[in-house]
């Protein structure tokens, strides 16, 4: 079986040569010649305000966590769903306890206003 | 193995070194198919967004603008490339490489048209047939969303950190629905194999799309919010950050971000029509439901070059057809607000998603404790049970207001707290003055 990965190891290869290989032929052939103000970060025409490694909204953060949990959750469940039929309603009450429990976690957050943006 | 009277065929296994070729010329012909294939895809999308525009889109390049990418490449290439002074340098030429390079990769585990018997052996039409299938594919779509971020904060640019910042919580939100969406599929196949998912539904003789219709919609969801398409293009929204996370990208760098988007279009497309459009099934014939059970060996169809061949323009009539739906949705539907896009994510498509497993999963067991054979009837019921189920969610979350934005319900308690505040201060006004009067 593991002989099977063997096309997607050289696929990979190939797409990194084609990334490099692109970037390359730029630097090779294009112009260079950066000034100050060419140089300088977008800003609408605006002279720039400020720094960028500032702090941003924590909401980004606390949904990062947000996504572990659940994800997590989706990935402790395709084992199940691939057996679902063999396993029967044994392996689905199972599954349905740790889906409820994965439930009131959902609810908490959104009780917790861990879900608004504004 | 539901099939009565099954026909073994013997082809014959591939030498070693003759899947080694096979592999290899699958591979090349693979990798330019798809670039030449997102190449031509920003020309349609070009020529689409005019068609609907009533405008005639680029027609000066070749015959009817057909060499315009080619142009653009071109152009792009020749042009001067800017490095933003307070960019992190690494990173910054990182990103794009980050980006393209899972998006040219996830394509090698969708099969792409029925085997091709050969004289040296049964070829399989897909460039690799590994035993985690979907999951890879998961896994390998979902690193793009590394270029994006480390893109958006190397820039040094305040609109590319917003985009690049949204465009990581917006994509590892819906890949939650997303994931949970594919576990339905997992019930019916029992693996996670695209060529088992393909097998599967010759067998239902239904493609899935009917009976897990609810499924097929959370998935076909998520994918526009994962491929940052519109309406889910709040990481570029141009109306609001410039470009995003490619606004300091120019030259051939901002076309690697380009090329990883379409490339990622394409792949969503095929991998939509595999799971929910039976793949490279033929509907309505039962010629082409030919299974490989390894060695070399077939059971159903006699597999022929012709077979291959056909299927393989199914295959791309269905990718199409999703192209086609992800271009025309562009230029169609106006862009959310990043609050509606994350109330959608999680307030919405999380929770119908696990109620869709929980009660597919409740009604596959419940047919297979009836005894009923999977198969037509099946799949039929499945289906009456997913259109109730779509049905009632739509009626559920809408409440009469006719699928208004997603959004609506923040709205209104907002509203209503905004009404609340102001009657206060009137209140205290009214208060106020009335003690000033005595």
């Amino acid at each position: 079986m593991i002989e099977s990965y063997l096309p997607i190891l050289i696929l990979l290869a190939i797409s990194v040569v084609n990334a490099v290989v692109i970037l390359g032929l730029t630097y090779l052939v294009s112009p260079y010649r950066p000034t100050s103000v060419k140089s300088a970060p977008y800003e609408s025409g605006m002279p720039g305000l400020g720094g960028t490694r500032d702090r941003f909204s924590v909401k980004f953060y606390v949904v990062a966590i947000l996504f572990i949990v659940f994800d997590v959750e989706t990935v402790f469940l395709v084992p199940w769903a691939v057996a679902m039929r063999d396993l029967g309603w044994e392996g689905f009450a199972a599954a349905m306890i740790f889906i409820f429990i994965l439930t009131v976690g959902l609810i908490y957050e959104w009780k917790k206003g861990a879900l608004e943006w504004d | 193995m539901m099939l009565q009277a099954e026909t073994v065929h013997q082809v014959g296994e591939l030498s070693a070194t003759g899947f080694v070729v096979a592999s290899t010329i699958k591979i090349l012909a693979a990798f330019s198919l798809v670039m030449v294939t997102v190449a031509m895809l920003t020309l349609l999308e070009r020529k689409i967004s005019a068609w609907m525009q009533d405008r005639l889109g680029p027609n000066r390049v070749g015959p009817g603008g057909l060499l315009q990418p080619a142009a653009d490449g071109l152009k792009n290439i020749l042009k001067e490339e800017t490095n933003p002074a307070e960019s992190h340098r690494i990173f910054f030429n990182l990103a794009p490489m980050l980006s393209i390079i899972p998006a040219l990769v996830t394509f090698a585990v969708i099969p792409f048209a029925a085997p091709l018997p050969t004289q040296w052996g049964l070829v399989e039409m897909v460039i690799a047939d590994v035993p985690v299938g979907v999951l890879f594919l998961l896994a390998f779509s979902s690193l793009g969303v590394y270029g994006i971020v480390i893109a958006g904060w190397s820039s040094s640019n305040k609109y590319a950190l917003l985009g690049g910042l949204r465009a990581g919580a917006q994509m590892i939100s819906y890949e939650i629905a997303l994931g949970l969406s594919l576990l339905s599929v997992f019930f019916l196949v029992g693996n996670v194999r695209l060529t088992e998912v393909v097998t599967m539904q010759q067998e239902l003789g239904l493609w899935f799309a009917l009976p897990l219709a609810a499924s097929f919609i959370l998935f076909w969801i998520s994918v526009f919010a994962e491929t940052n398409r519109l309406p889910f293009d709040l990481p570029e929204a141009e109306s609001e950050l410039v470009t995003g996370y490619h606004t300091e990208y120019s030259s051939m760098k901002f076309s690697m971000f380009f090329i990883a988007e379409y490339a990622h279009v394409l792949t969503a497309s095929a991998l939509m029509a595999t799971l929910f459009l039976g793949g490279w099934d033929i509907p309505g014939w039962a010629g082409d439901n030919i299974r490989v059970i390894g060695d070399g060996t077939v059971v159903g169809g006699e597999p022929a070059w012709w077979i291959t061949l056909l299927t393989f323009l199914a295959f791309l009539l269905k990718t199409a057809f999703f192209i086609l739906v992800f271009m025309v949705v562009r230029w169609t539907v106006p862009r959310f607000r990043y609050d509606q896009v994350m109330d959608l994510g999680w307030k919405i498509m999380l929770p119908v998603a696990l109620a869709v497993v929980v009660i597919t999963a409740g009604t596959i067991l419940t047919l297979d404790e009836l005894g009923v054979e999977y198969g037509l009837v099946y799949g039929l019921i499945l289906t009456v049970v997913n259109l109730a189920m779509l049905a009632a969610f739509l009626l559920i979350l809408d409440r009469g207001r006719v699928l208004a934005g997603t959004g609506s319900l923040t709205e209104k308690r907002r509203e209503a707290q905004e009404k609340a505040r102001l009657r206060r201060r009137e209140e205290a006004m009214t208060t106020s003055t009335g003690s000033t009067a005595d």
